[in-house]
């Protein structure tokens, strides 16, 4: 990716709690349509790396840039729209679908058309699926809701934090062909954190290690999706 | 029954507690047949009440003959104690006492103020002191009660209220539902109490103000004025208690509470 404007950059991210330094001096760019991967075994920091990019939390150290803002001046609720996260639960609202779709724009008062709701689900294979109240949703099904309702806010960098890891083999693959057609409509950057090797391998074009709160090593592919890699 | 046999009133007080302890101490026994273990707690709440009542008995004949600004300094101990009280309940939530005494000294505070500038509350203690203990009590059951479930609610939807920060909700959007829940759940008892005031109740004090020969009229509007009073004391309360906990649950944005 190089050339590409660079969307998001970490720099010396630091994160500790309860005594224990959770993230080390995390550094790393994110150019514009670049995917890529970061891997680890559980505990290594990884999920707490993401929630440090779109201040789910703070850092004790270190800034996270945005477009070359630094996120810690802008509006907080700003940054969380424009680095969109689905996290590991899909954690939707009680309700409809479309009420789940629309929930960012309506907090900025913007109320999304039908069409826009079935536009988003289609994007995530879910179709028809607008007036559904989600307690009727498969794992599978609410994890793709939780993408389209993130992708609603139109964000310019998508973070996934493990998103099929509650899910069964079957179901994995069909989130990750609604997450890749998500990226493929999406002009901004995504960064999806897992702990398989083999689906970092399917959805980005390069992977970074984080082992024991270090990002330690990367290793890019040739082609951006290829299954075959 | 026994004013056959006792002549003195407190004797006569304390020989119909004994019965009524013992119709209590037989349910908790049936509880300890069904294994439901309610016997110790039964126990020490009888003995602490009777005492507690003993006490505040003593203490009423003191201030009942006293001047009536003596009332405020009464309340306000009660209002220190029911935030003791309030708090054991929610000891996970930070601050809690300081929480609890904000919400129910400002929800009785503004009620009992109001209510005797508008002469609804009489300014002598007679009046101050019973009428006032009534709100800061109902202060003190909705404050503890929003506080329970808003904190609970906001652990078990941790998941839910950080993915709508996570959509850039502020703090009081992505709380909104469990504060909701919350309050209207702490409001059912007052709002039971005014709907079904006449037709399923009659409060106790009613008959007190009948036999002093109040108008039954105006006693029975009395009577809606006293149980409305609670409600706008318990609303406040709980306003408050769910304003003042929302405040330290998040930090900057972020959910530090229950995760």
């Amino acid at each position: 990716m190089a050339g590409s404007k660079v969307l998001l950059r970490a720099e010396g991210l630091r994160r500790e709690a309860g005594g224990k330094t959770i993230v080390r001096d995390a550094s790393f760019a994110l150019a514009a349509g670049e995917v890529v991967a970061i891997t680890g075994p559980s505990g290594s920091g990884k999920s707490s790396l993401l929630r440090l990019l779109n201040r789910l939390d703070a850092p004790s150290a270190g800034r996270v840039l945005l477009a070359d803002a630094d996120t810690a001046v802008l509006d907080v609720h700003e940054v969380r729209r424009r680095v969109g996260m689905v996290m590991q639960q899909a954690n939707l609202f009680p309700g409809t679908v479309a009420q789940n779709v629309g929930y960012g724009p309506a907090l900025r008062g913007v109320a999304l058309q039908a069409g826009e709701v079935e536009e988003l689900l289609r994007t995530v294979g879910l179709a028809g699926y607008a007036k559904r109240d989600v307690a009727a949703l498969s794992g599978g099904e609410a994890q793709r809701i939780s993408l389209a309702r993130t992708l609603a806010n139109r964000p310019q960098v998508l973070l996934l934090d493990e998103p099929t890891s509650a899910l069964d083999e079957a179901a994995k693959l069909v989130v990750e062909e609604a997450l890749r057609a998500a990226m493929a409509q999406m002009a901004g950057a995504c960064l999806i954190v897992t702990h398989d090797a083999v689906q970092a391998a399917r959805l980005a074009q390069r992977t970074v290690l984080m082992q024991g709160g270090v990002l330690r090593d990367e290793a890019e592919k040739n082609a951006p999706g290829d299954p075959n890699v | 029954m026994f004013d056959q046999w006792v002549h003195s009133q407190v004797a006569l007080g304390l020989a119909q507690a004994i019965v009524v302890c013992a119709l209590a101490l037989a349910v908790a026994w049936l509880g300890h047949l069904r294994k439901l273990e309610l016997g110790r707690e039964t126990v020490v709440a009888l003995v602490r009440g009777l005492l507690q009542m003993l006490v505040i008995g003593l203490v009423l004949v003191w201030l009942l003959k006293g001047a009536a600004w003596w009332s405020i300094p009464a309340l306000a101990a009660m209002c220190a104690t029911a935030a003791w009280m309030a708090q054991r309940k929610v000891q996970s939530v930070p601050h809690s006492y300081w929480l609890c005494l904000r919400a129910i000294g400002s929800g009785s505070t503004v009620v009992i103020v109001t209510m005797v500038l508008t002469h609804v509350i009489a300014y002598k203690s007679t009046a101050l002191v019973p009428l006032g203990s009534m709100i800061v009590a109902a202060s003190m059951n909705t404050c503890s009660q929003v506080l329970e479930r808003f904190a609970s609610d906001l652990k078990l939807n941790a998941g839910r209220v950080e993915a709508a920060l996570a959509l850039g909700a502020s703090s009081s959007e992505a709380a909104l539902p469990y504060a909701k829940n919350s309050t209207s759940a702490a409001l059912i008892p007052s709002l039971n109490s005014l709907r079904s005031l006449g037709i399923v109740w009659i409060p106790g004090f009613a008959a007190g103000m009948l036999l002093a020969g109040s108008d039954p009229v105006y006693t029975a509007i009395y009577q809606f004025i006293v149980i409305a009073m609670l409600y706008a004391a318990s609303g406040l309360t709980a306003l408050l208690a769910a304003s003042g906990h929302e405040r330290v649950a998040f930090e900057e944005e972020r959910l530090v509470a229950g995760r």
